[in-house]
């Protein structure tokens, strides 16, 4: 636990120290909710009915440009083989890296959402879903990212291999996001589209170390 | 005493086997793809709402059937190659993803020909579509992440890895049409809605297509096994000629 609790602050700090990766997840996150009125036309009402929709695409594609992060770097320097041969589980090494891309790229980029929702006129009454659900569907983001990054870690052209295994993978929980999103506003409530949405990410938490891990092994064979 | 998969795993024994056996599973796949097609085109009615058009079926389940059943496959190899360690494993699995691609690809295709006369529209982002977009996305990724490592074993498991994950797409295939209501129709799951004069050609192309993947799976199975073959034997020549060259024959010394 103690093994698990120093590699996840030190993925935290140096996540922190190093501002430039995420600061360039921001910058994208940014440039992407602002093009789109741009192609879209100015039109409010228009913006503010899609606006979760493109909030949540931005987020998808901000997430994606920072997964290569999640075990290159320890894989350039051979601190990845340290962490294997360690007495810490190489499932419990994924688990935390995953989850330090969360707490670092996740949950920053769904409380700078609403941030951006103004500039889409997102109706200010779904602010509170929008950031729950993004907070709820984050942690699939990063933890079926996590199997991505180790699958592509020696690939060729990895950052496009990577956006061509994970995408598919995220369809889910984009479908169920937006879904909650615009069920809230309806009569039903937000109930059962959240829950999913829980399920999936909660599922993706178990199952993805394992899967990140399996991958791992097999390349450092 | 082996079980029958560890002999058929056993390389040149699926080599003999499948030598033997190929010819006749391609044989009746073509005669009862020709019988299946003369009773769509000659036989079968047309029908009362949709014309002609219903003749699309006949292509389209079977192609969606079979989208599904490859991916199935693929998975069990995976599974198989992770677990077992055959190294035939790895090559079903290689073989089956492409031929998997192709009839997803024939299935979406075939449905937004139907889609346009019946609904409309040659593409509805409703949840069976949309699930088999995923299904043949997860396809290009295998085959993209296997070209793209260079050393073959790692690539093998490494694919494998990446089609265990992605095995919870076939259960969201299959109940897309149950869990939300959408325009695609449920399964008739061959049964009592759909009338015999239309369920029998049905039932013939899906066995036809059936035995057609079989028969393409399994050449490009022995296509595979020749072409590693075929590595090795080169890799083994240019180390004998480089182990020649390297010694210094004894009328220079």
């Amino acid at each position: 636990m103690k093994a698990f609790l120093s590699l996840l602050t030190r993925d935290l700090r140096l996540a922190a120290r190093d501002g430039g990766a995420l600061g360039t997840a921001f910058g994208f996150f940014l440039i992407v909710v602002a093009l789109m009125p741009l192609g879209l036309g100015p039109d409010l009402n228009l913006l503010s009915r899609i606006a979760a929709g493109i909030l949540w695409i931005a987020l998808l594609l901000a997430a994606l440009l920072s997964l290569g992060r999640i075990f290159e770097t320890d894989h350039d320097d051979g601190t990845l083989e340290v962490l294997a041969t360690g007495p810490l589980p190489l499932e419990l090494v994924t688990t935390a890296k995953a989850l330090a891309h969360w707490i670092s790229t996740g949950i920053p980029l769904a409380l700078l959402a609403p941030l951006l929702g103004i500039l889409l006129n997102l109706e200010l009454k779904a602010y509170p879903v929008l950031i729950a659900t993004m907070l709820a569907g984050t942690p699939a983001v990063s933890f079926l990212g996590a199997i991505g990054a180790a699958l592509t870690l020696k690939a060729r052209r990895g950052g496009l291999l990577l956006a061509l295994v994970v995408l598919p993978l995220y369809v889910p929980t984009l479908i169920f996001g937006i879904a909650a999103v615009s069920a809230a506003a309806g009569p039903d409530g937000l109930t059962a589209s959240f829950l999913i949405l829980s399920a999936i990410s909660l599922a993706a938490v178990a199952l993805g170390p394992w899967a990140a891990a399996a991958a791992l092994r097999i390349q450092m064979q | 005493m082996q079980t029958i998969t560890q002999k058929l795993a056993n390389p040149t024994r699926f080599m003999q086997l499948s030598g033997i056996v190929l010819p006749w599973i391609a044989g009746a796949a073509a005669a009862i793809l020709c019988y299946g097609l003369f009773l769509v085109f000659a036989v079968a009615p047309i029908d009362y709402q949709q014309g002609e058009t219903v003749k699309i079926m006949y292509i389209h389940v079977p192609s969606a059937w079979l989208a599904m059943m490859a991916y199935g496959l693929v998975a069990l190899s995976s599974f198989g190659l992770l677990v077992f360690r055959h190294p035939l494993a790895d090559v079903s699995a290689k073989a089956a993803v492409p031929i998997g691609a192709a009839f997803t690809f024939l299935a979406l295709f075939t449905g937004s020909l139907w889609g346009k006369p019946m609904w409309g529209t040659y593409w509805v982002w409703d949840a069976r579509l949309t699930s088999v977009l995923i299904l043949f996305f997860l396809y290009l990724g295998l085959m993209a992440l296997r070209s793209s490592l260079d050393d073959e074993s790692t690539a093998a498991k490494l694919t494998a890895v990446l089609a265990l994950v992605g095995v919870a797409i076939l259960p969201i295939i299959k109940f897309s049409v149950d869990w939300w209501n959408t325009l695609h129709q449920p399964s008739t799951g061959l049964t009592s809605t759909i009338d015999p004069s239309m369920r029998i050609p049905l039932l013939i192309m899906a066995l036809g297509f059936t035995l057609l993947f079989f028969a393409m799976h399994m050449k490009a199975m022995r296509n595979e096994v020749l072409r590693r073959r075929v590595k090795a034997l080169r890799l083994s020549d240019i180390a004998r000629r480089d182990g020649r060259t390297s010694q210094p024959t004894p009328a220079a010394g």
